[in-house]
């Protein structure tokens, strides 16, 4: 107890120590965070009016960064299974920042929730006990229930091996095992059920569909440990923690076969979508070419496609996937890509046209923006935190002086 | 029409074996004896506690700041801190399915107490439950509606619904002839009617049998009630907006922001699950015009529609003008392939 309440002490002095550029990011991170805040408060104040969202797109930019994000935060589950189970050595320097990773992303897709209520103030109605909690009807009850489930396992199993490290002891593998394992069936959980929030709807054709959740996973595993290249080597550029070549080659290899599997997918709904047009591929028509003239999602989704095409395509020639160079740029290239495909490319189509056919068209506005931005600095900011004082617990450099 | 029979027979419980949907518990107050109603009154109770509970540590918090707010305030009057005491419980209040019918007429008439002290006026809100034997349903004659679209006005005035916004329940779908394709039909049309050429289809909620709405919300504040109306609690909603998403028939609508309803055109017969005023961020949607229907009356659009093209009734009265339609004409419903069983029928002459 005490080492941990002096770990926090420690940690919280590493975070405000650092370079010039630390300093600068940091600030730049919370220069952000504020002004979404103050969007946040005109939101607040006047209601979801002031957002693009209407009757017709009744989710938009934050559900979308949502729906990404906790692709994202299951992605952790690509170092955690080789790592504890399969007791792979590679990824062993690199599954605590992904659990950091998950950590921040989950957090993320909190903030974007409750960005989206109508009522923020009666989100106490969801708290079981003295709320009335609608499990296991509601599908959104059981998001609930799977991402904080997931963020306290997140917390919890690299929270006990920092502090054992910590204290230069060996962590207890009785002790955290139980909590890996469950974390591996817990993040496909997390994806599947979110899956399900949409899939679950008769009223959206776009969504309703039983390929949604294995999409989901498929592109999540591409997207997460693609940003995790990105992020391992920017980590190894500004710190001395020290990661492999091996270890980023390896987690390309994931990636590749993920997006292989994604493109798959992707061919396999088109198909089914296009060769006989019938009413329930109007949303797709209006995501890829457009209907009664409105196409504002055209370009965005032909261009995330064409990435994602180039990312693969460049990942499955192994020489390509054998220098840094090339995987950074296709991991850049399928993260956009997937953020796009899953984020607006999935929710806004979904809702259009309405029911009874209307298309409108969704951009989303500053205040949304400002939102979103600053929930990702928000993400960033307590990725870093995380980050910065792992990274100095598992080179040595701080250690438990009683 | 076998759906309707099976509807009315499930209503009647003459043969609960072709119930395939899971019996949803009956309200606390319904009086009915069947079992889940004890469940969820023992649920109830102890909810209640622990909520009453949470409410107390919460004013302990608030307290000591309200204390010294308002007593150095001398501007604070006695009928401030009334106000600020009703909105008080008001918040803390809990979900209206669950409520006592004593913990309903207190709510009803604490929010009447807010509107008289804001806005000098007195409203009549109630809180009446569903009346036994009782299965709303509506028919509409596509031969007689001319889409004149006053029953869309008297919505809107008997509803209390945004006047900024322009929030309407009912749409008034204007085909050309020769097709039956909604995605072609004109929603909003300005021009004289009826349109040469033309015939018009009113939607609305069809307040399903089996509504896929209200499975998805997270907080169960939207409901079937025993007379079939698909209601929301306002208060209790969080503004999450799935069930919007989750309706394939666009029978719901949001309060992206405060609505506003001139003070003068308020309508002061008031439901708790109807037409009372609502606020941002809380999802509404047609009633059957409950704050009437509940007390024997049409809803105001079949009231106001001037060609007869309207039918309201009670799908378990024989007798009703409703099922001499459903008897006598060839109905029909919109996406019955959803299997959500709408209490809302079409039919020609």
């Amino acid at each position: 107890m005490k080492a941990f309440l002096q770990l926090i002490k420690d940690g919280f002095l590493t975070t405000i120590t650092g370079s010039r550029l630390y300093h600068f990011w940091m600030g730049f991170l919370t220069l952000i965070m504020l002004i979404g805040a103050y969007a946040y408060s005109i939101q607040v104040r006047d209601g979801l009016a002031v957002t693009a969202m209407n009757d017709r797109v009744s989710w938009g930019l934050y559900i979308s960064n949502f729906t990404f994000l906790v692709g994202v935060a299951a992605a952790a589950v690509m170092l955690v299974l080789p790592t504890y189970i399969l007791k792979r050595s590679e990824f062993k320097r690199a599954v605590l920042i992904g659990e950091g990773l998950a950590v921040s992303a989950l957090l993320m897709c909190l903030a974007f929730v409750v960005a989206d209520m109508g009522s923020p103030a009666n989100l106490w109605h969801m708290i079981p006990g003295i709320g009335v909690f609608n499990w296991p009807s509601s599908m959104l009850a059981w998001d609930v229930i799977v991402l904080n489930g997931y963020l306290l396992i997140n917390i919890s199993v690299p929270l006990y091996i920092l502090v054992m490290h910590y204290q230069d002891k060996k962590p207890n593998k009785k002790v955290y095992l139980p909590g890996v394992i469950i974390s591996v069936f817990w993040a496909v959980g997390i994806h599947m059920v979110t899956a399900f929030l949409y899939a679950g709807l008769i009223a959206r054709p776009f969504w309703n569909s039983s390929l949604l959740g294995p999409r989901f996973l498929a592109s999540a595993f591409a997207a997460g440990p693609a940003l995790m290249i990105l992020i391992l080597a920017a980590i190894r550029k500004f710190s001395n923690f020290k990661i492999d070549n091996k270890t980023l080659k390896k987690l390309a290899l994931v990636t590749t076969v993920a997006a292989q599997i994604n493109l798959i997918m992707l061919g396999s709904e088109l198909f089914k979508e296009f060769y006989r047009t019938t009413h329930h591929s109007l949303s797709a028509q209006y995501l890829f070419f457009g209907l009664e003239g409105k196409d504002s999602l055209v370009p965005w989704i032909r261009t995330a496609i064409s990435m994602n095409v180039v990312a693969t395509l460049i990942l499955t020639v192994n020489r390509f996937r054998n220098n840094m160079k090339w995987i950074g740029l296709s991991c850049l290239l399928l993260f956009v890509a997937v953020w796009i495909e899953k984020g607006m490319g999935l929710i806004v189509p979904g809702f259009l046209p309405g029911p009874w056919g209307e298309v409108v068209e969704y951009a989303p506005t500053w205040i949304e923006i400002a939102v979103t931005l600053g929930i990702w600095a928000m993400g960033c900011f307590i990725f870093t935190v995380l980050a910065k004082t792992a990274i100095r617990i598992e080179t040595g450099d701080l250690r438990y002086k009683p | 029409m076998i759906n309707l029979i099976d509807l009315l027979r499930k209503r009647n419980g003459e043969d609960v074996a072709l119930t395939n949907t899971p019996k949803e518990p009956c309200s606390p107050t319904c009086g009915c004896s069947n079992e889940p109603q004890s469940e969820s009154n023992d649920v109830f109770s102890k909810k209640l506690s622990r909520r009453e509970a949470f409410k107390s540590i919460t004013a302990g918090l608030v307290a000591g700041y309200g204390l010294v707010s308002s007593s150095c305030s001398i501007t604070e009057t006695k009928s401030g801190q009334d106000e600020k005491q009703l909105k008080w419980d008001e918040y803390f209040k809990g979900n209206y399915k669950l409520m006592t019918d004593e913990e309903k007429e207190a709510t009803v008439s604490r929010l009447e107490k807010l509107y008289e002290q804001r806005n000098k006026e007195r409203i009549n809100m109630s809180a009446g439950n569903a009346l036994p034997g009782v299965l709303y349903g509506y028919a509409f004659n596509i031969s007689k509606c001319q889409g004149y679209m006053d029953c869309v006005n008297a919505c809107v005035e008997e509803n209390n619904q945004d006047r900024d916004s322009q929030m309407q329940f009912i749409r008034i779908h204007e085909h050309k002839n020769g097709s039956f394709n909604f995605e072609h039909a004109e929603d909003n049309y300005f021009h004289e009617v009826p349109a040469e050429g033309h015939f018009y289809m009113g939607t609305q909620c069809f307040h399903c049998e089996n509504p896929p709405c209200i499975d998805v919300c997270p907080v169960q504040a939207t409901w079937k009630e025993d007379d079939g109306i698909v209601v929301v609690d306002y208060d209790w909603c969080i503004g999450c907006r799935y069930c919007m998403a989750a309706c394939p028939y666009d029978g719901r609508r949001f309060n992206w922001s405060t609505p506003e309803v001139p003070q003068e055109e308020v309508n002061k017969n008031q439901h708790y699950l109807g037409n009372r005023l609502r606020r941002k961020g809380a999802m509404e949607k047609c009633t059957f015009c409950i704050q009437r229907s509940r007390s024997g009356k049409n809803p105001a659009c079949v009231e106001a529609c001037p060609t007869g093209a309207r039918v309201f009734g009670n799908l378990l009265d024989p007798n009703s003008e409703l099922r001499w339609v459903l008897k006598n004409k060839k109905v029909f419903r919109l996406k019955e392939d959803l299997g959500t069983e709408p209490k809302f029928w079409y039919f020609m002459d």
